[in-house]
This record gives C-alpha cells, sequence and structure tokens, in this order.
C-alpha cells in the first residue's frame, strides 16, 4: 500500500521525468554520436595504416630481392671478365714464369763469372805471396853467402862446398863465387837523432842512452901526481853529447821537412814563371810586360789620401758649375758644415 | 803485502816523477803506468783515484809529441777497462786535450789519441755521445786520409766504435763523409785495415735502411766480394757481416746483392771457412731467403743449400747450427718448389734428430722446429717425409700426416709406394684423439686405400684373423 502511495505522488513527476530524461538523451545523443564516430574512424585508421605499413615491407623487401639478384647476375657476368684480365696480368707481369726462369738463369750465370773472377783474384794474391816469399828466401841466401865468403876454395885448398868427390860444385859453391864479400866495417850504432818515430805507439823501445866507452890509451905511464886516472879523464873528456830528447825532437816530422825542403829549393831555383817555349818565332810579337817594380810609381799612391775622384778638365763642356735649378736638400747643404773640424763624424 | 798494497806502492812512487824537471823522466813514468794500468783493472782505479789524470790532461796541451804519446797512452790504458773509468777520465776534461792532439803533425800523437778516444767510445752511447760532442768525428776523418797505415787502421776503428750505439750517431759519421773514404780503404790489401774498415761500414750500415743505402751507393759492391775471397779469416768474416747488416733491412737492397753476386761469393766463403767465422754468411742467406720467394730460389739457384747442410752436420757450436736451421728453414718454406729442393738434400732428417736431442741447446730446438713445420708446411716430396714418418714426436707427426693426407688422393703411384714402403702400416700405428686433426688426416688417407688393406695394416689384426680361426667351426 505505501509502495502504491509512494508510486502515485511519484506518477505527477514522472511525466515530467520521463520528458527530461528524453530530452537530455537526445541532446547528448549527437555528442555521443560524433564522439563514436571519432573514435571509430581513428581505429580505422590505425588499422589501415598498419596495413599500408606491412604491404610497404612486402614491397620493399620484394624490390630488394630482386634488385640483389639482377646486380649478381650483373656482377658475375663482371667476374668473368676480371677473372680472365687478372689471370693473365698476373702470369705476364707479376709472376712471369719465363722472365723468372731467364733471370734465374741469368744469375746462376753471374754467379759463375764472379766465382771464376774471384778465383783468379785469389791466385793472384797466392801467386804474389809466393814471390814475396821466394825473394825473400834468396834475399837471405844471397846475405848468407857474402857473410861467409871466407868459405870460398881456392886453387891449392877446396872449400867444404867444393869437395873433390863431388860431380859439380854445390850451388852454395857457385853462389860464394858471384857474391862480394861483406866488409868487416860495424854498422854504426843507432844514434838518438835518428829516431824512428813508428816504434812510439807500443813503444817497445825506450829512449836509448848511448852507453859506449872509450877504450883506455896503451901503454902510458902514470903521471906522478894527484891526478885522476887517464881513463876516467879521458871518459869524461870525449863523453859523446847527450841531447836532451826536447832538443833532439824537432816539431816536424821527416815528411814534413822534405816538403820544406822541396819548397825551399824551388823557391830558389825559379827565376821566372814564363817556361821556355820552343818556337820562338811565333812569340816575338809579344809585348814585354814590366815587372811589378818597374810598372808602378814609385811614393806613396795619393789615390784615397790626396784625392778621391779622378778629375778631367779636356772632358768638361762648360767653364763652370752646373747651375742648379731644383732647391738643394737642406740636409746635404749641411754636410761638414754643421760641426766643427774636429768632430767630422756626422 | 797483498798486491794491491804494491800497486798502491808503485803508483805513489811514480807520481812525483810525473812532474820532474828532467822531460825523459816524466816520459818515461807516464809509459811505466800506462803499462801498468793496461793489464790491470785495479790500477787503472788506482791511477783515478789518485788524481794523476789532470795532471796527464794538462800536460798533454803543453808538452812534446813524446809526452803525448805516453800520455795517451796512459789514457788509453785507464779507459779501456770500465765504463766508469772510462767516465772518470771524461769528466777530467781529457776529451778536448785528446781532440786537439788529433791535430798535431806527427802521426804517432794522432794515433794514440785516436786510440784512446775509441777505447773511451767502445762502452756505451753516451760516451760515444760525449767523443762526438767535443768534435772528434771530422778529425778522424781527416785521420783516415793519412798515408801511414797504422794511423788509418786506428782512426777506422774509432768510427766503428763511435757508430755502432745508435743511428743518431751514425748518422754523425755519415754527415762528415767517412763513407767515401772507407769505401776506397776496402782496397788497401793490408789485412788489419780492410777488418776494421769493413767492420766500420758495417757498424754503419746496420741501423737503418737509409744507412744502408747510402753504404751500397758509395759503390762498395763489386769490390768487397774481393774481400771474401781474402786469406785471413776476419776479412772474411766481416765482409760477410757488411754484406749481412746491408741484406737484411729491405728485398730490394737484397735483390741488389744478389744481382752483384754476392750470393755466390759469400756461399764459397761459407764453403772455405770453419768455426764462427761462418757465422754471418749463414745469417746472410737466411735474410735473402726470408725476403721473398724469389730471391729464395736465386739462393737455391747458386747452389746454397749444400753449404748450410754441411754446416749443420759438421759444426760443434750450437749456435752456428741453429743458425743453419732458421736459414734452411727460410729458404724452405716459400712454395713446394722450394721445400722439395730443401727436402732432397736429406737435411729433414738431421734437423729432427736435433730437435729431439736433449743435450741440444733450447735455441737450437726452438729453431729446428720451427724450421722443419715451415719447411714441412709445403713440403709435397713424400720420399723425403717417409723416413720422418718413423721417430717424429707428435706435433711434428700432425703435419706429416697432413702432408700425405693432401697428396695421396690425387697420385696413384704415390699410394702404391705409401703402401710398400711400410708407411701405410705406421700411420695405422699411430694412437690419435678422435676428433683431433691428426685424426683427420688418418681417416683421410685411410679412406684413399680400400678396406681390406686397411684392416689388413691395422695393428693386432694377425692375432684378429687367429682368434677367428681358433673360433671357427669347420664346415663338414
Amino acid at each position: 500500500m505505501a509502495a502504491l502511495v509512494r508510486l502515485e505522488t511519484r506518477l505527477s513527476r514522472l511525466r515530467e521525468e520521463y520528458f527530461l530524461k528524453n530530452r537530455s538523451v537526445d541532446e547528448d545523443r549527437k555528442i555521443v554520436y560524433k564522439a563514436a564516430v571519432k573514435i571509430q574512424s581513428w581505429f580505422r585508421g590505425c588499422r589501415v595504416r598498419a596495413y599500408l605499413r606491412y604491404l610497404n615491407k612486402m614491397a620493399i623487401s620484394i624490390q630488394k630481392w630482386w634488385r640483389g639478384y639482377q646486380s649478381r647476375r650483373y656482377f658475375r657476368k663482371m667476374i668473368k671478365i676480371q677473372k680472365r684480365w687478372r689471370g693473365y696480368y698476373v702470369r705476364k707481369y707479376t709472376h712471369n714464369y719465363y722472365a723468372l726462369k731467364k733471370y734465374l738463369e741469368a744469375i746462376s750465370l753471374n754467379n759463375e763469372i764472379v766465382r771464376n773472377e774471384l778465383q783468379e783474384y785469389a791466385e793472384m794474391n797466392e801467386k804474389k805471396k809466393k814471390k814475396k816469399d821466394l825473394e825473400k828466401k834468396e834475399k837471405e841466401k844471397k846475405y848468407k853467402a857474402r857473410k861467409m865468403h871466407y868459405l870460398l876454395s881456392t886453387e891449392q885448398i877446396a872449400g867444404i862446398y867444393n869437395s873433390p868427390f863431388r860431380k859439380f860444385p854445390d850451388p852454395m859453391e857457385l853462389l860464394l863465387r858471384q857474391s862480394k864479400p861483406l866488409s868487416h866495417r860495424q854498422q854504426q850504432p843507432k844514434s838518438p837523432f835518428t829516431y824512428d818515430l813508428y816504434d812510439w805507439p807500443t813503444c817497445k823501445r825506450p829512449p836509448a842512452f848511448p852507453t859506449g866507452e872509450p877504450l883506455p890509451p896503451i901503454g902510458r905511464q902514470k903521471p906522478q901526481g894527484p891526478f885522476r886516472d887517464a881513463a876516467e879523464v879521458l871518459r869524461q873528456r870525449y863523453k859523446p853529447l847527450e841531447p836532451t830528447l826536447r832538443v833532439a825532437a824537432s816539431i816536424s816530422s821527416p815528411l814534413e821537412k822534405a816538403r820544406e825542403e822541396m819548397k825551399r829549393e824551388e823557391w830558389r831555383k825559379c827565376i821566372h814563371d814564363n817556361e821556355f817555349l820552343p818556337f820562338s818565332s811565333y812569340h816575338k810579337n809579344e809585348k814585354y810586360e814590366l815587372s811589378i817594380h818597374a810598372s808602378e810609381k814609385i811614393g806613396k799612391e795619393t789615390y784615397g789620401i790626396k784625392h778621391f775622384r779622378e778629375v778631367q778638365p779636356n772632358k768638361w763642356i762648360a767653364g763652370k758649375d752646373f747651375q742648379t735649378v731644383l732647391p738643394s736638400i737642406v740636409l746635404f747643404e749641411k754636410f761638414g758644415k754643421t760641426y766643427s773640424k774636429a768632430g767630422q763624424i756626422v | 803485502m797483498s798486491q794491491r798494497q804494491v800497486l798502491q806502492g808503485v803508483i805513489s812512487l811514480l807520481r812525483p816523477l810525473l812532474l820532474d824537471v828532467v822531460p825523459t823522466i816524466q816520459q818515461t813514468a807516464a809509459l811505466a803506468l800506462g803499462r801498468l794500468a793496461y793489464f790491470n783493472d785495479d790500477l787503472a782505479e788506482a791511477v783515478v783515484k789518485e788524481d794523476i789524470l789532470p795532471q796527464l790532461v794538462c800536460s798533454l796541451s803543453e808538452q812534446n809529441r813524446f809526452y803525448k804519446k805516453a800520455a795517451a797512452f796512459v789514457l788509453r790504458a785507464v779507459g779501456k777497462h770500465s765504463p766508469q773509468l772510462a767516465q772518470a777520465i771524461v769528466e777530467c776534461g781529457a776529451l778536448e786535450a785528446l781532440v786537439i792532439c788529433l791535430e798535431d803533425f806527427d802521426p804517432g800523437v794522432k794515433e794514440g789519441a785516436a786510440w784512446a778516444l775509441g777505447y773511451i767510445a767502445r762502452h756505451n752511447s753516451e760516451l760515444s755521445q760525449a767523443v762526438v760532442d767535443a768534435g772528434a768525428v771530422p778529425l778522424l776523418v781527416l785521420c783516415i786520409q793519412e798515408p801511414e797505415i797504422a794511423l788509418k787502421r786506428i782512426a777506422a776503428s774509432t768510427l766503428s766504435d763511435i757508430s755502432k750505439h745508435s743511428p743518431e750517431l751514425a748518422q754523425t759519421v755519415v754527415d762528415a763523409g767517412a763513407i767515401a773514404y772507407l769505401a776506397q780503404m776496402i782496397l788497401n790489401p793490408d789485412a788489419k785495415l780492410k777488418c776494421q774498415v769493413l767492420s766500420a761500414l758495417s757498424q754503419i750500415a746496420k741501423h737503418s735502411v737509409d744507412l744502408a743505402e747510402l753504404v751500397v751507393e758509395a759503390e762498395i759492391f763489386p769490390v768487397v766480394l774481393t774481400c771474401m775471397k781474402d786469406s785471413d779469416e776476419y776479412v772474411k768474416k766481416n765482409g760477410a757481416t757488411l754484406i749481412r747488416e746491408i741484406a737484411k733491412h729491405s728485398p730490394e737492397l737484397s735483390q741488389f746483392i744478389v744481382n752483384a753476386g754476392g750470393v755466390a761469393a759469400v756461399i764459397d766463403c761459407i764453403g772455405s771457412c770453419k768455426g764462427t767465422v761462418r757465422l754471418p754468411g749463414i745469417m746472410m742467406l737466411g735474410y735473402v731467403a726470408a725476403h721473398s720467394e724469389n730471391l729464395s730460389m736465386a739462393v737455391i739457384v747458386s747452389k746454397g743449400i749444400p753449404p748450410l747442410c754441411t754446416c749443420l752436420l759438421e759444426e760443434h757450436e750450437d749456435h752456428i747450427k741453429a743458425a743453419a736451421a732458421w736459414a734452411l728453414g727460410q729458404i724452405g718454406r716459400h712454395t713446394p718448389e722450394h721445400a722439395r729442393a730443401v727436402a732432397e738434400t736429406n737435411v729433414l732428417g738431421t734437423l729432427l734428430s736435433m730437435y729431439m736431442d736433449i743435450r741440444s741447446s733450447e735455441d737450437l730446438q726452438l729453431k729446428a722446429k720451427r724450421a722443419l713445420k715451415n719447411i714441412l708446411q709445403k713440403c709435397t716430396y713424400l720420399p723425403a717425409l717417409e723416413p720422418l714418418l718413423h721417430d717424429a714426436p707428435p706435433n711434428i707427426m700432425k703435419h706429416i700426416v697432413g702432408q700425405f693426407s693432401k697428396v695421396l688422393p690425387h697420385d696413384s703411384k704415390a699410394r702404391r709406394l705409401f703402401v710398400t714402403s711400410g708407411g701405410l702400416k705406421k700411420v695405422q700405428e699411430i694412437k690419435a684423439e678422435p676428433g683431433s686433426l691428426l685424426q683427420e688426416y688418418i681417416n683421410t688417407i685411410n679412406n684413399c686405400y680400400p678396406e681390406e688393406v686397411v684392416r689388413y695394416y691395422s695393428p693386432g689384426y694377425s692375432e684378429m684373423l687367429l682368434e677367428r680361426v681358433e673360433n671357427y667351426q669347420p664346415v663338414l
């Protein structure tokens, strides 16, 4: 019952409510409809775009594949040409088999030549060495023969090398016959003046102090008186000169001395520079050149002291100086006149 | 009294004599000091400590030539023992005085000064630089031009000592124009001079390609080749060293040397010498062959391999054998042709035995192994490889079997030979881990032959057959 009452009260408002509800729905309907349309259109757009993208990708991949295939076909053709060209080039230039063979043959030939030449050179050297050794031996033999010249056989006495039991004399005998006897005069002791320089670097020989002693006189009576021993006195009296090394050593080496000697000789001997010419008639017309002493003036040269410039009055055009048209430069007018003679420098 | 005390006593006795009035006594005292210091380095140190050096240096500039010679001798004797003593000499200002002596008229004085400078510069590059800074190099080049042979020798040896330390020092020596004069002196008949000159040129050429090219431009070839035929051993050695230093820089220089016939000369030289004199020649062949295969073929064509093999067999020193092994490896590693040329001389067995020998040094073993590997990787000459199958250790075996597996599939005659010589049997006996490279090679070889043959040669086949006989039920 109560519900019915309530419903009746509401009934009066029902019409209004129903009307209002419909009206609001109608008003909203447009908006809602438009919103729905929008959402749907956006969604459809998305789908279509996705589909287009997919299509695009597919198209790209097909084209990709196709183009690759095309160029690979092209490339294979290219490769064939390049293959043949590269093979040809390498065989001809880089790894040229025949050129290599020729080169190796040339090298072996060259090696043979070099080996032969070196062999010749070595043989030549050996021959030289042998020759030197032989010569040395010969020299020694000859020197020995000269020393032992007394062993030469005479008419009466046969020498050791010329034994009567032999058919022919020993070769040493022949050498002895040929050689000149060595004199008894002994070799001079080396004086400290003639020093051989090249002994010094390894310093094999110390400085030689002369140690010869003169013999005392024979059979002299000892003089009476407080005299010293004669031998001692004579030793002191005839003591050879012992110059210090400083004195003995000259500054220049023998080579330098010889050179200086030569220069001095040249300077001394040279009279005039012109050599004697064979065909004198060719040079008759040559003018005689004065020597320096004759061709110059005597006395001090005046140029640079007394005058600087040359002056030739016969060449002058007019008697007076040039007239200046333009004003002279003031600074140059002052030259030599600004200061006193004492301070010449400007 | 101990030796040291005796020495101190001697120095204190000699020292006042150096200041004596009589010049002869001064000179003799200096000479005595020099001789003592030359043979005994304690005394040399004592000379430095007692401050005798400044006195000597002062008198170097004042006194006459005999004293100068003696003083230079003392400086040389002190400077030869160690870098510290040489440094002490440099610090007391001796270098300037010695350089002034180099300008003296007397050749003996120049020689003494040059010798002293050489001994100082020998130790290390700082001392060499100090000598160069004192202005010694142009004067030394002037000394080389002097007519006295002893002076030329010493000057050449000093230049060699200076230029050996670094490229800059060598460049300084070259800038002073030394190369032309040194090159002229190669023709001189004196053997010791030639030694020094060749050593100087090789020290200059060893640093860089440009310096080597400068040396070559001085037209030393083919004159240098005559040095290889000299009767003196050290001339040959130094000549070979010079050619080696030039050849090692670049293929063009090696090519030049080959074209001039240098390889033939070096090979003859190796053949005629014994011992360490051969070493630079061997290394030169290795360097030339290492640059390119054409050069290596040129070495082979010039008959270079037999002397190297004889070297390997005859020499006692390990380092020479190692060098010969290395050179053979360089020759044979380029192409199968080269490897065949090396293998035909049956040297691979020697290399292998050297590698396996426990008495050989590590260096020799390493070089022999590398050479063997390099040659084997290109070798297709099977008769030479066969003997190696029997003795080789696993790491070498891998290469040998690999080579067989490359050649056998294509050559039927070789296959037959392989079977008849017992190679197949040996291959079957090799135990290899499955999946390793060796196993693959073995499989390739086995696939070249029919099944029965492989089974026939596999180990234990006869036992297997006998077992079958035992288990067989006779058909009645």
